[in-house]
């Protein structure tokens, strides 16, 4: 009984005791529970926006969608340039556990070369791990069927289709419409980084530089949902890409093509050009390269190989090509004689062969040892007279002569829509101080007046110039863009670009300096008389001799001179432009023909197919 | 209540009466109406967690079902008989707790269960439930509050079983073997200045373990307490949990609209990680009602333990309310990133059958000890 008591008074101790512990755990509960609601409420109330954030960049992602590239056509519509579908075969590089060992076994599959090897490593370094790398575009059907086989084996790696350009007349366009290539690090820093986000590609050269922007279109977005694994799931919202614009240029394929087939074999330029409005027919610049290899990517050695080669494919001789116009400037220092009274019509020098200056000791040899004899203007224009232009451009100074150089546009770039079009050079005292530390000679302003010396111009400007004289003084920029379309939008004509025109106090002084061109082809004694036999329209021509190896004299024109006893590459340089109908002009040509006289023959070839009725498309 | 009520209650023991007609049935109806609403609002979660995979629903189900059945079979047995029991369940689980290590050892890999069959037998789940019982029955016998000789053994019984668990390894089984035990040492009356001094003591000597601890072992303490120092193992789980958590709102991201979970960057959304896709989809608003449906359980519990007619009950009743709290806060605190990473699950929610079998068994505990308190008869 007494232990009972005992236990009886401990029990009622024992509930206020186990009561008081129970309160005392109650209120740490609720601190605890306090605790729990505040972090509750700090992370879904006051850092809510910022885990949002998080949760997004989590699930959701932006893929941006390429813009397909505007097509390039011809006047006509010939498609010059296109996107053509090709399987490649795509890695997914974080989906690849032994990349080398992969890469390996791929290669038994399909034929890897070690530049897109050598490529696609140089991109896995540059790009993030789950973006998509080509491996190996174009895959030919054979390769695609064996690979499809053994998809399995190669999780990670997968076969895409994409368009890729293509250029279907190749060599012969390389030179106008350049070429795409994928996007290097320095242009990476100019691009619109979001506009390019999704693109691989841009322009390198040519149309496809200068007109980028227009060709290259809007990015669209994909907003698409990804697991934890980086799979997209689902696309919520999508913003299409809008395509780039189509372009027709000004260009007729077919004459491009009979020019290019004009030069073929010889180094050169052609330049073709609309004289009413300025835009360019053709323009060809000998030899060219493949420009679809570039697309595809090229390799160090295939590339080290275009650029060393002593052809210079690279080299767009049409607009960086730096020729002394030679003779054929001296229809414009004619008009220049008339225009400033320094010569008439009717004023006649004897030309002995040769021109000396009264105080001056050097002799400048004409071009025909034996001279022309009696020649007024239009003889001297006729064939070429070199004693008739020294004595001219003596008499004038260089003053006049530069000017009426700077006014048919030597000495400044045209303003074609190309990239890198070089100025050439118009030589004054002022340059020659400047620039040679020397001062002007009386000789230097012969030169300049039958164009050598100092004097340099572009295939493009000589065609420029031709035309100008063709418009009897109008001149318009030269141009390529004929017209640009954005899919569901009208057509934008590029309208011509008048520049300021060339007036004369008597516009009759153009007559008699075309009429003295024309010459130059249909008169017995003109330097075209051979070339131009039976034509069946009107041409106005000039040509001109760039000497490449200093012979004993300056002579100008030695087509009649057998160099076939010099190696190839120190002949001379043969130069012509022409326009034709002479009362009409369709057409205005310049050519240069570099070590080789074909410059007459091949403007034949190319007016006789532009002007003559023919087989295929008709230009309009 | 007087020397002559406890007579008459001794006297009246064949002839107990019962209020009413849930207390014939030995169930409580506000912890069974509360256990209800949880498990629904568990169930919604996770349908939406396991990408509504009905498959995890019926079995989670039947989980729960078998489980309702444990808790109204275990609400039947009257407090006494427990009680009379606990020193054997005690020994029966310590035995079977060593014989699955030993198992575990022979069959060459960690094991922690019995194949019964139809279902695991975990006995160390068994032994979460041994253990308070155990001590509450100690403490019955005894007079509190706690003399020392009778803390040191104490503290062995809950060590014994805490040091084979550690073994198996499982840490979180280990956590809560103290917080049970540990528990029932507190509301036995474990003198403040013992609890103080226990503090400081070991405080002392952690610097002192800390430096014969291995570098490998450092490097699981310090990961375990900080799991960003691992932002690709553990730190991950929290990261995405706490993202999870936070873009929820005050108002959640609505059902089955959790991105963390259906697109599976949070890891673990079924079982450890299940409070982060109710706090996600469902929001501050939602994850208040959830720990609200919790707490009500824990409050009620504790009202059962006040209300308890001896130390036995009232020890073990207050324990199993206290261990419940303490495993839904440690996996919230886990969850929310201001406790570390101890794998232990959401209780009643979280996928699964073993530890779901050892709550409701508790609370058919709780309930038989509110059900069979006897009406004094005056």
């Amino acid at each position: 009984m007494q232990r009972k008591r005992i236990a009886i008074k401990n029990h009622f101790a024992e509930i206020r005791l186990i009561n008081h512990r129970v309160i005392v755990a109650l209120i740490i509960i609720t601190l605890l529970i306090l605790l729990l609601i505040i972090r509750l409420f700090y992370l879904q109330h006051a850092k809510h926006d910022l885990y949002t954030t998080l949760s997004k960049k989590n699930w959701l992602d932006l893929v941006p969608a390429e813009p397909t590239r505007g097509l390039i056509y011809d006047r006509n519509g010939i498609l010059l340039a296109d996107n053509i579908p090709v399987f490649s075969l795509d890695v997914i590089p974080y989906k690849i556990q032994d990349m080398p060992q992969t890469l390996s076994e791929i290669s038994k599959i399909v034929f890897l070369t070690d530049t897109e090897i050598a490529q696609f490593q140089k991109q896995l370094k540059e790009h993030r791990r789950f973006e998509e790398l080509p491996l190996k575009l174009r895959l030919s059907e054979q390769e695609l069927a064996k690979f499809s086989e053994n998809q399995y084996r190669f999780p990670g790696v997968i076969v895409k289709a994409r368009l890729i350009r293509y250029y279907p007349y190749g060599n012969s366009l390389s030179h106008v419409l350049g070429y795409v290539g994928r996007i290097n690090t320095e242009e990476l820093e100019e691009i619109d980084p979001v506009n390019y986000s999704a693109s691989n590609y841009i322009g390198k050269m040519g149309i496809e530089k200068y007109y980028e922007e227009e060709l290259h279109g809007q990015v669209g977005y994909q907003q698409v949902e990804n697991d934890a694994s980086g799979e997209s799931i689902r696309t919520l919202n999508q913003i299409r890409s809008n395509p780039g614009e189509d372009l027709h240029l000004t260009l007729d394929i077919n004459l491009q093509l009979a020019a290019t087939a004009a030069l073929e074999g010889h180094r050169g330029a052609i330049v073709a050009i609309q004289p009413s409005t300025g835009q360019i027919l053709a323009l060809v610049s000998e030899p060219g390269y493949d420009p679809n290899v570039f697309v595809a990517g090229i390799s160090n050695q295939d590339f080290q190989a275009l650029q060393q080669s002593p052809d210079k494919p690279l080299y767009n001789r049409a607009i960086r090509g730096l020729y002394p116009p030679a003779s054929t400037v001296k229809p414009y220092i004619a008009l220049q004689g008339l225009n400033t009274g320094a010569t008439d019509p009717s004023y006649t020098i004897f030309d002995p062969g040769w021109f000396k200056l009264s105080n001056n000791e050097h002799i400048f040899h004409c071009w025909r040892h034996h001279g022309h004899g009696e020649v007024n203007l239009h003889r001297a224009v006729v064939g070429s007279c070199d004693t008739y232009f020294f004595q001219l451009a003596y008499k004038m100074g260089i003053h006049p002569i530069d000017d009426i150089l700077s006014q048919f546009g030597f000495g400044e770039t045209t303003g074609v829509d190309l990239v890198d079009e070089l100025p050439g050079n118009v030589p004054s005292p002022a340059w020659k101080r400047k620039t040679k530390g020397a001062s002007w000679y009386p000789g230097d302003t012969l030169n300049s007046g039958i164009g050598q010396g100092y004097i340099q111009a572009t295939p493009l400007q000589l065609a420029a110039a031709v035309s100008t004289m063709a418009n009897r003084g109008k001149r318009y920029t030269p141009y390529l863009l004929l017209s640009a379309q954005s899919p569901g939008k009208l057509t934008v004509t590029q309208p011509p670009n008048p520049l300021k025109p060339i007036i004369l106090d008597d516009p009759q002084n153009w007559e008699i300096v075309i009429n003295a061109m024309q010459g130059a082809v249909t008169e017995p004694q003109g330097t075209l008389y051979r070339v131009g036999k039976n034509l069946a329209y009107t041409v106005a021509a000039k040509t001109g001799t760039a000497q490449v190896f200093a012979k004993k004299h300056t002579i100008n024109e030695v087509d009649h001179e057998d160099q076939s006893y010099l190696p190839e590459r120190l002949r001379d340089h043969s130069l012509l432009i022409a326009f034709a109908p002479v009362d009409h002009p369709k057409i205005a040509i310049a050519i240069i023909s570099e070590n080789s006289g074909v410059a007459a023959t091949a403007a034949r070839k190319i007016l006789d197919y532009y002007l003559l009725p023919h087989q295929g498309v008709k230009p309009t | 209540m007087n020397l002559v009520g406890l007579m008459q209650i001794k006297k009246s023991k064949s002839r107990v009466q019962y209020r009413n007609f849930w207390q014939a049935l030995h169930i409580d109806p506000p912890l069974l109406i509360s256990l209800i609403l949880l498990i629904l609002f568990g169930l919604t979660i996770l349908y939406s967690a396991s990408n509504e995979d009905m498959l995890s629903i019926e079995k989670q189900t039947f989980h729960i079902g078998f489980a309702f059945i444990i808790m109204l079979v275990f609400a039947q047995i009257p407090p006494s008989t427990y009680q009379r029991w606990s020193p054997w369940i005690y020994l029966l689980s310590l035995i079977l707790l060593a014989g699955v290590l030993i198992i575990g050892r022979i069959g060459n890999g960690a094991q922690r269960w019995f194949n019964l069959g139809f279902m695991h037998f975990q006995p160390s789940e068994m032994m979460k439930l041994a253990i308070p019982m155990l001590l509450a029955w100690h403490f019955h016998r005894i007079h509190l509050p706690i003399p020392a000789r009778s803390l040191l053994l104490a503290s062995l019984l809950i060590l014994i079983p805490v040091f084979l668990a550690i073994k198996q390894p499982d840490l979180s089984t280990a956590i809560v073997f103290i917080i049970a035990g540990g528990s029932v040492l507190l509301f036995a009356g474990l003198g403040w200045r013992l609890i103080i001094s226990m503090s400081i003591l070991g405080s002392i000597c952690t610097p002192i373990i800390w430096h014969f601890l291995h570098a490998y072992q450092k490097q699981r303490v310090l990961t375990f307490l900080n799991p960003e120092r691992d932002p690709l193992g553990k730190g991950y789980h929290i990261i995405q949990s706490k993202i999870a958590i936070g873009s929820g709102g005050l108002f959640g991201k609505g059902l089955f609209n959790g991105t963390q979970s259906h697109l599976h960057f949070l890891p673990e959304h079924t079982t450890d990680f299940i409070f982060a896709v109710c706090g996600e989809e469902f929001g501050f608003v939602g994850s208040i009602v959830l720990i609200a449906l919790f707490m009500t359980i824990v409050i009620r519990g504790f009202y059962i333990a006040i209300k308890a007619q001896d130390t036995f009950t009232r020890l073990l009743a207050a324990s199993i309310s206290f261990t419940f709290f303490m495993s839904f806060f440690i996996n919230i605190g886990m969850v929310t990133g201001v406790l570390p990473v101890a794998g232990i699950p959401l209780p009643l929610i979280s996928y699964g059958g073993s530890s779901m079998m050892t709550i409701m068994a508790s609370f058919g505990i709780l309930m038989s000890i509110q059900t069979h308190r006897k009406l004094l008869t005056t």
